[in-house]
């Protein structure tokens, strides 16, 4: 069953080539990528039952086998992300599809032509980043990944999306500059990037040279997936892009980071070296992010800071690197990939009805839409971890292996996750009481008008916020009534799936507890790369003798620099 | 092989020149400062791999040691990637020329619910 592997990424650069050759026909390219998306969720669900059942998957290839070619390995972990990333990408593309047909399909907020080809592109890299099994295979699925970021996010050109795309870029990119150097350092240490052999080879390397190496790697991967210090691009920027564009965002980019992060700690660097510093990071994310997001006046930007507060979580259970850990942060991350989508979706239908996502415009929602209401409203509290919802599941679990872990930092972590958790509350609360409960805002107080009404441009500001008001409502219970079916039909849809993981919360929980036993067990990994035999094409055995010969020169290169 | 202090040196000012570049708000200082930091990360993977005949399988090589064609084969996938990455970069800085007619990404232009919330603030 091997064969299924690369069909995680066949499927949907298959999908691009077509949509490309179909830019002008739109019908034709929402059914191809809907229909190879929906073909890739199914493969990945099958993946997922057959590596449940008979350890990872692993394809070399060509043939090469494992230190020299490319290999794809799914574990239990990859394959699980494969599957709430595609249930994520599928629903987003739905919804993308119905905005953009209610849009008429012109307009520069979704540009339809290139917006399937590029999503599939960003499809494709994300499934690759959890299937790759070398550090520079991961290396490539970033940079398809964030080049297909790069032109979503800046899709239509205009001032505001290059403006707010450019600091993104810079980012990205000098981020992938660090990755590929330490993967060129990490291959002038040891000879070679697949990351089953590297987890033998980095261990007989100095002490020294290794915490370069991992530190390197810990950067590259913090900045994608925004940890406190690195993580100022990430408000800045996904708040302008189209709705579809920064849900998929929101929820998929930031967690390749995380995982990336995962993979490395638990793979290659198991000595809990950096146990401290990630925790102290994960301390500072939790808290300066949530501290940002009660300070927004939007409902996107506020969104965007508890995206990268809720981060520290996962980072959290990473950092502790004990099994418990592990599984809660694996939980987490797909719990949070499908609160914080279905949230942006939400709040793309907000700004749908109401034409803003300013809080201090934004009222009498639950009225005008209560549909639009309960999308928002359960998301919001799965986000906050109000329990039963899966958010206080994970949370939980975090906080639970944070007591059995038993360290002082440990224990001011659950304590700092726990004021998160209120805080993330007392954010998505303000929105809440602003946007839904209160009626549409009195855009000045009683007392205001009055004053404003003592001179003569007053009166006609006043009157004319009045005008602005009426028109607001009219408009709100208009758009409700009409909403597209798509854009909700997906949003329910995601929101369904995250109750999902609460309702079946034992058997999914089952697979982030395994994921994260696979992870403490890295034999299981590295043996179902290195050794499973696949026979190697002929020829390649004077290949692989030139290359160990090289492997100990450059390893001796490497200790004496 | 022996540690080559010209490369050493070359690979760190370049990768110094271009993330100075990178920081500028002119976008095309910002491509220069990305093809300079990107060479020089080239540079460096080239530099792991030592020096040799080429690495071709079959090829006589008067009993010399074959040059190490993994760093080469990753140092063309790094190449196509620049390729690709600073043409988006540059269809960038034109389109925001065409707009702003000036080189650098405006700052003055704050996003919508920054705006947004100035306005709101005052009105409460």
């Amino acid at each position: 069953m091997t064969w299924l592997l690369p069909m995680a990424i066949i499927l949907p650069i298959t999908g691009t080539a077509l949509t490309l050759v179909a830019s002008r026909r739109p019908r034709v390219q929402r059914a191809i990528s809907v229909t190879v998306l929906s073909i890739q969720l199914v493969v990945e669900l099958v993946m997922l039952l057959q590596v449940g059942r008979d350890g990872p998957l692993v394809m070399h290839i060509g043939g090469w086998t494992a230190p020299l070619g490319v290999t794809l390995v799914a574990d239990e972990l990859a394959a699980f992300m494969l599957v709430v990333s595609t249930i994520v990408s599928l629903a987003v593309l739905v919804y993308g599809i119905s905005q953009g047909i209610a849009d008429r399909e012109v307009g520069p907020e979704v540009p339809i032509s290139i917006f399937h080809p590029t999503f599939l592109i960003l499809v494709t890299g994300v499934s690759n980043a959890f299937i790759a099994g070398d550090l520079f295979n991961l290396f490539v699925s970033f940079e398809i990944l964030l080049t297909a970021s790069y032109v979503l996010l800046t899709s239509g050109g205009t001032r505001e999306r290059l403006r707010a795309g450019a600091p993104y870029i810079v980012v990205s990119l000098l981020s992938s500059l660090i990755f590929l150097s330490a993967i060129a350092m990490i291959y002038a240490a040891t000879g070679t990037v697949n990351m089953a052999d590297l987890s033998g080879k980095l261990a007989a390397l100095p002490e020294g040279i290794v915490a370069v190496l991992q530190a390197l790697l810990l950067v590259a991967f913090g900045v994608k997936a925004a940890v406190f210090p690195m993580s100022a691009w990430l408000p800045d920027s996904y708040p302008s892009a189209p709705a579809p564009v920064t849900a998929v965002f929101a929820g998929l980019l930031t967690k390749v980071g995380i995982y990336a992060i995962i993979r490395v700690q638990t793979l290659l660097f198991p000595t809990g070296s950096y146990a401290t510093l990630l925790m102290i990071a994960a301390l500072l994310t939790m808290v300066v992010g949530i501290l940002g997001a009660i300070s927004q006046s939007g409902i996107k930007r506020m969104l965007s800071f508890t995206l990268i507060s809720h981060i520290g979580y996962m980072l959290f259970g990473v950092a502790l690197g004990s099994e418990t850990g592990l599984s809660a942060a694996i939980y987490y991350v797909a719990h949070h990939i499908l609160v914080q989508t279905a949230l942006f979706l939400a709040v793309g239908l907000i700004e749908r009805v109401a034409g803003t996502t300013v809080l201090a415009r934004l009222g009498g929602l639950a009225a005008a839409s209560p549909v639009l209401a309960i999308l928002f409203f359960i998301p919001a509290m799965n986000l906050a971890g109000v329990p039963p919802l899966s958010g206080f599941l994970g949370k939980v679990g975090l906080f639970e292996a944070g007591i059995e872990d038993g360290r002082v930092l440990a224990l001011i972590l659950v304590i700092g996750g726990a004021l998160t958790s209120l805080l993330t509350l007392y954010a998505i609360i303000r929105v809440w009481g602003r946007a839904f409960w209160r009626p549409v805002p009195e855009v000045s107080g009683a007392g205001a008008e009055s004053d404003a009404l003592q001179t003569e441009s007053g009166r006609s500001l006043a009157v004319r916020r009045r005008v602005q008001r009426d028109s607001q409502r009219r408009r709100a219970s208009e758009e409700a009534s009409h909403l597209p079916m798509g854009m909700v039909g997906a949003t329910t849809a995601v929101v369904a799936v995250g109750l999902l993981l609460t309702v079946a919360a034992g058997p999914i929980y089952g697979i982030a507890e395994k994921a994260g036993a696979s992870l403490s067990d890295r034999s299981v990994y590295v043996n179902a790369v290195l050794g499973s035999g696949v026979p190697a094409p002929p020829g390649s055995t004077v290949n692989q003798g030139e290359t160990d010969g090289s492997t100990s020169t450059d390893g001796s290169t490497g200790g004496g620099g | 092989m022996t540690t080559n202090l010209v490369l050493a040196i070359t690979i760190g000012g370049l990768f110094a020149a271009g993330v100075y570049l990178m920081l500028s708000r002119n976008l095309i200082r910002v491509i220069l400062g990305f093809l300079l930091a990107g060479h020089s990360v080239n540079l460096l993977l080239l530099s792991t791999g030592g020096s040799g005949s080429p690495p071709i399988v079959g090829e006589p090589n008067n009993g010399e040691p074959m040059a190490d064609p993994i760093p080469q084969a990753l140092i063309l996938t790094s190449i196509v990637i620049s390729l690709a990455v600073s043409t988006f970069l540059f269809a960038m800085a034109y389109r925001n020329y065409i707009l702003t007619r000036d080189p650098e990404i405006d700052d003055v232009l704050e996003p919508d619910e920054f705006a947004d919330a100035e306005a709101g603030a005052g009105d409460e």
